[in-house]
Parts: C-alpha cells; sequence; structure tokens
C-alpha cells in the first residue's frame, strides 16, 4: 500500500540487543509526537520490538526505517525493516501462531501483524526480508483482512 | 540481595529478599541480555535458600513483547520446579492488551494488581511464611 | 515544440494529455496549491498541498497514458485513492457537502484547462478539440473517484462519532470496594470492544479492583466475534491480576454460544449482575446472609 506524503525520516541499525532498546525508544517518542493514545503506541512499539529482534535473530541483523506518513490530516507512522538474511522460505507458516525457527514463543511476525493497521512483507531467498507497518494516530476502522 | 550493575549496558537487575519471598523490580527498558541474566540470577537465588515465593513488580515496565513474555514463562516455571511460586505484579493496561493481541496470555503466570497483593497472594497460600503485619482476607 | 506536435497530431489525443500533464506537473501542482481544496486540507505547509497535487497530476498522467480517461477504476488512481479519501475526510470534517466538495474538485480543471489551450494553440482545431475533451473527461473522472472516496469518507466519519459516543457511553461503575463494574448495551463491534476494554482495565488500576464485571445483560447478540472480544478482555484483566466476569448472559445468548461452538471455558460467567456480584463479595471475604423477610414472596 502507498501513502501520499512522508516526511522526518530516520534510520536506525539493528545489529544489537542495544539497537533494539534504540529501535523501542525511538518509535515510542515518535508515536508520542504523532499524538497516539497509550495502547496504541505500545502496540506499534511492541510490533516494532518483535520485527528489529526478527531482523536481528533470523536476518543477522539489519535496520529499521522510520517515517511519519500523513495524508489529508490524518498521521500515522510507518516503519520499514530489512535485512540481508537468508530470507523466509514459507510465509504462510511463518505469519501463523506459534511457528519459531529459534527461540521465543513463535508470536513474532503474526503477533506483530495484530499489533498494526498495516502489514506486508516481502521475503526473497538468500537475498534478506523487508517487512513494512504502518499505523494511524485516529483509529481509523480496521479493514477486514482479504483472505 | 544479590547483584550490582557489571557494565552500564548489562546490569543485573537487584533482587531483593523479603523473608521467603523474593521481590524483583523492573523499571524501563529491559536490554535482552539483561532479561536473561535476571532469570539465572532469580534461579540461583531461589535454588540456594528456602525460597516460596517470586514477586516480579512489572508496574514501571511500558513494554512486554514475546521475548520478555518468554523470560516471565520460564521464570514461572523454573521456579515452579523450585517449589516456589512466581508472581506478577503491577502490569499496566497498555500492555496487558498488547500481549493479549499478540496472541500471548500467560496462562501458567499467577498475577496481582500490585506488590502488595502479591505478596498478600503468597502469605495466603504459604501460611508457615515468617512474616509480620499483614493479615490476610481482612479486605472491606 | 509546436513542429512535433503538428507532426504527431496522429497520436492518440490522451496520450497527448498524459504527456502534457507529466510536462506541466510542477505548474499545474503550484497552481492547484492554492485551489479551494488543497487551501482547506493542507493549511500547514503549502509545499504539502503542493506535494499532493504533484501525486494526484502524476495519477493523472498514468491514466491518460494507460487510455482510460473515462475509467474510474484505472489502475492509475489506486495510488490516489487513499490520499483522496483523506482529503475528502478531512472536508467532511470540516462541515463540506458533497456539493461543495464536488464543486472544489471541478474548480481544479479551469487552471489545467488553460496551460493545455495555451500550449497547443498551434494545433489544428481538431487535435486540439479531442485533446481538451480527453482532459475534461479525465478530469471528470478524477471527481467521481474523489466523491466515491467523499461517501466512504462520511462512512468513516460516522463511524468515528460513534466511536466518540461510545466513550461517552460505557460507564465504569463502583460497586464495591475493590469491585468495578462495565454495564454493556447495544452491539459490540471492534471499535468498541476496544473501548470498553481500555475503560474497564483503566477503571482496574484506578479503582484497585480485584474484581470487574462485564454485563452483557443489554447486548443483543453474541457471535464469535463478541465472543472473542470478552475473551480478550478477561485474559488482559488477569494480566494485570484481576479477576473478569461476565455476567447477564440470556438463556437465548447461552444457546448461542453452545450452537456456535464457542468455548467460553476460560472465562467465569454468571447468569446475573446480581449473582456476579454475591460470587465477587464472597471472593472479597464477605458473607452474604440471605434475609428470612426476603423469602417471602414479595407483594
Amino acid at each position: 500500500m502507498t501513502h501520499s506524503t512522508g516526511s522526518v525520516s530516520a534510520c536506525l541499525p539493528i545489529n544489537s540487543d542495544l539497537d533494539l532498546v534504540r529501535v523501542r525508544q525511538h518509535v515510542r517518542q515518535m508515536t508520542a509526537q504523532l499524538g497516539f493514545g497509550l495502547v496504541e503506541q505500545t502496540k506499534l512499539v511492541t510490533a516494532a520490538s518483535e520485527l528489529a529482534r526478527n531482523a536481528l535473530v533470523h536476518g543477522g541483523g539489519g535496520q529499521m526505517e522510520c517515517t511519519s506518513v500523513s495524508s489529508g490530516g490524518i498521521q500515522g507512522l510507518r516503519l520499514v525493516f530489512s535485512d540481508q538474511g537468508p530470507g523466509i522460505v514459507d510465509l504462510d507458516q511463518a505469519l501463523s501462531d506459534g511457528y519459531t525457527s529459534g527461540e521465543g514463543l513463535g508470536m513474532g511476525l503474526g503477533g506483530a501483524r495484530r499489533l498494526v493497521h498495516e502489514f506486508s512483507i516481502d521475503s526473497r531467498r538468500g537475498i534478506g526480508t523487508t517487512v513494512t507497518v504502518t499505523s494511524w494516530n485516529s483509529r481509523p476502522p480496521r479493514p477486514r483482512e482479504a483472505p | 540481595m544479590t547483584g550490582a550493575a557489571t557494565s552500564p549496558f548489562e546490569g543485573h537487575v537487584p533482587v531483593l529478599r523479603l523473608g521467603g519471598v523474593l521481590l524483583v523490580t523492573l523499571q524501563g527498558d529491559l536490554y535482552d541480555s539483561t532479561a536473561e541474566q535476571l532469570q539465572q540470577d532469580i534461579g540461583e537465588t531461589a535454588a540456594d535458600s528456602a525460597v516460596t515465593g517470586v514477586v516480579i513488580d512489572l508496574s514501571g515496565v511500558e513494554i512486554v513483547d514475546s521475548f520478555m513474555g518468554r523470560v516471565l514463562s520460564d521464570v514461572a516455571a523454573m521456579t515452579r520446579l523450585l517449589a516456589a511460586q512466581t508472581v506478577v505484579a503491577g502490569m499496566r493496561p497498555a500492555v496487558a492488551i498488547t500481549l493479549v493481541e499478540l496472541g500471548l496470555t500467560l496462562p501458567g503466570l499467577r498475577t496481582a494488581l500490585n506488590t502488595e497483593e502479591a505478596l498478600r497472594l503468597l502469605g495466603a497460600e504459604v501460611a508457615a511464611l515468617p512474616r509480620a503485619g499483614r493479615a490476610r482476607g481482612e479486605s472491606p | 515544440m509546436p513542429e512535433q506536435q503538428v507532426a504527431e497530431h496522429e497520436t492518440d489525443p490522451a496520450e497527448e494529455v498524459g504527456a502534457f500533464l507529466r510536462r506541466r506537473r510542477e505548474q499545474i501542482a503550484q497552481r492547484w496549491a492554492d485551489a479551494a481544496l488543497f487551501r482547506t486540507v493542507y493549511t500547514v505547509s503549502r509545499d504539502d498541498a503542493v506535494d499532493a497535487g504533484r501525486t494526484v497530476v502524476e495519477a493523472l498522467a498514468a491514466v491518460a497514458v494507460s487510455g482510460r480517461v473515462q475509467d474510474a477504476e484505472a489502475d492509475g488512481f489506486t495510488v490516489v485513492r487513499e490520499q483522496l479519501a483523506r482529503t475528502a475526510q478531512a472536508r467532511a470534517r470540516a462541515g463540506a457537502t458533497i456539493a461543495q466538495i464536488s464543486e472544489e474538485m471541478d474548480a481544479l480543471r479551469p487552471p489545467v484547462t488553460d496551460l493545455l489551450l495555451d500550449e497547443l494553440s498551434e494545433s489544428p482545431a481538431e487535435h486540439l478539440r479531442e485533446c481538451t475533451t480527453a482532459l475534461t473527461v479525465l478530469m471528470g473522472t478524477l471527481r467521481l473517484v474523489m466523491l466515491e472516496a467523499t461517501t466512504i469518507a462520511g462512512q468513516e466519519l460516522i463511524n468515528r462519532q460513534r466511536l466518540e459516543l461510545l466513550e461517552i457511553a460505557t460507564p465504569v461503575i463502583k460497586l464495591w470496594e475493590g469491585i468495578v463494574a462495565v454495564p454493556l448495551i447495544g452491539t459490540l463491534d471492534s471499535a468498541r470492544s476496544q473501548v470498553v476494554m481500555e475503560t474497564l482495565l483503566d477503571a482496574v488500576v484506578e479503582q484497585h479492583a480485584r474484581i470487574a464485571i462485564l454485563d452483557i445483560t443489554g447486548v443483543p447478540t453474541v457471535d464469535s466475534l463478541v465472543a472473542q472480544h470478552l475473551m480478550k478482555t478477561v485474559a488482559a484483566a488477569r494480566l494485570m491480576g484481576a479477576e473478569c466476569i461476565v455476567s447477564g448472559i440470556r438463556p437465548a445468548i447461552a444457546q448461542t454460544i453452545v450452537h456456535l461452538g464457542i468455548d467460553l471455558s476460560s472465562v467465569l460467567t454468571r447468569a446475573s449482575l446480581a449473582d456476579a456480584l454475591a460470587y465477587a463479595l464472597q471472593q472479597q471475604g464477605a458473607h452474604i446472609v440471605p434475609n428470612p423477610a426476603s423469602t417471602v414472596e414479595p407483594r
């Protein structure tokens, strides 16, 4: 999905434990600035934490690009996580609950998807994985997910 | 009390001991390594002595993701093996809602509104716990 | 330039319009930025308005090049549909009617037509006529896309207002020290459930409530979605250390729940709010002694 305008881009590396904390803090700060409600803030920060950890653990590190998007007066935050890891072989499986290829509760991708308004993933074997998520601050009715 | 910060980034969270109960207060954003270290520390302290309960105070925590969720579950499972109960106290509403949306209901975990409540919960169940004050079940 | 146009006057007018739009994108965007529609929506920065204008011109050009000037479903519109929807939403929120929005859209056409006429002043009359027609049709289609978006935005506005209403209409009642209740009336949808959940959990913190009661006596139907929301609320309350009871399950609803095969076993339920309160009080250590007088049928 595309959004009309984007500004205030920031790009954070995801290469260590410390970077995960920075990612969370940055997303928290941005959502607070955009006036997100506390629950929406927490959801997006948590999703960011999951996706950043995925990039770190499974993608061997990567980066998060953070862009505040706005369209016709409604503001949102778009996060793009990318890594140059091995890619995900079976996307459907990776998105299902309980699936895990490492340690954890296997809620990473599927869980993160439930925490944001828009979610898309592009993964190519041997090239890497890019996950893009967007949340809007005015709590628009969430579109039903297409099967 | 065990543990002091070993480095700025990989510190120990202090584990306080009150009678037979270990009290851990988490604050702010935790590094993954700190959380893992904490799990170890609790395990070692609980094994050391006649600990009957562990209270983890989350009231200062703004986010719990699946990694932290796993740490909490693991601590609970581990202490259960050592015959101690773990109670997570003071989780914030936004954190609870997010965890549920994430799909983590942490069924094996005992919970309480705050530390006081958690200690009461443990006191009620561990009658032999030598602790002054706090009568149980005397709510209005 | 005129030579080229004469030489190429065989080209499709729609394509020609597309090429013109791309060439003049900047100028058009600049002119649109001062038009009522863009001025009223992008109030903070004119640059934003110009940006938005550029995106729309680019989309129009893509549609024109694809030769589907009269097709509101043309792929080229996809990229701007959302932006238009948000613009429409902003206008609707500011109180503009559909007719006003339509007029404002129409006002975007003359600046573009003027530019086109200027540019093609040397072209044969026939070609000029075809090109202006193509442009007019294209702008008409854009207006249609916008009006569609407006209608959808209107629906969203209603949804939002309903949400605001819900926030007011979700009272939390303190029944006893440490016991809160939220009586639900009306249909529970996703948005409302979210509000209910947040309200209830905030009350748990504020009132130090160990027990929260969700009373669904006033909820007409419980489907699997509603049941799922109830279970989420119960699960979140539990994580915070509170127990959540669902009360007011009428026989018909109990039957539906069983029929749908919904598993509410993780949820503590009681038939009525009174039963839930009695249970809650017992949990608090209170003893409820039935009044001998109350065993007599009330007159």
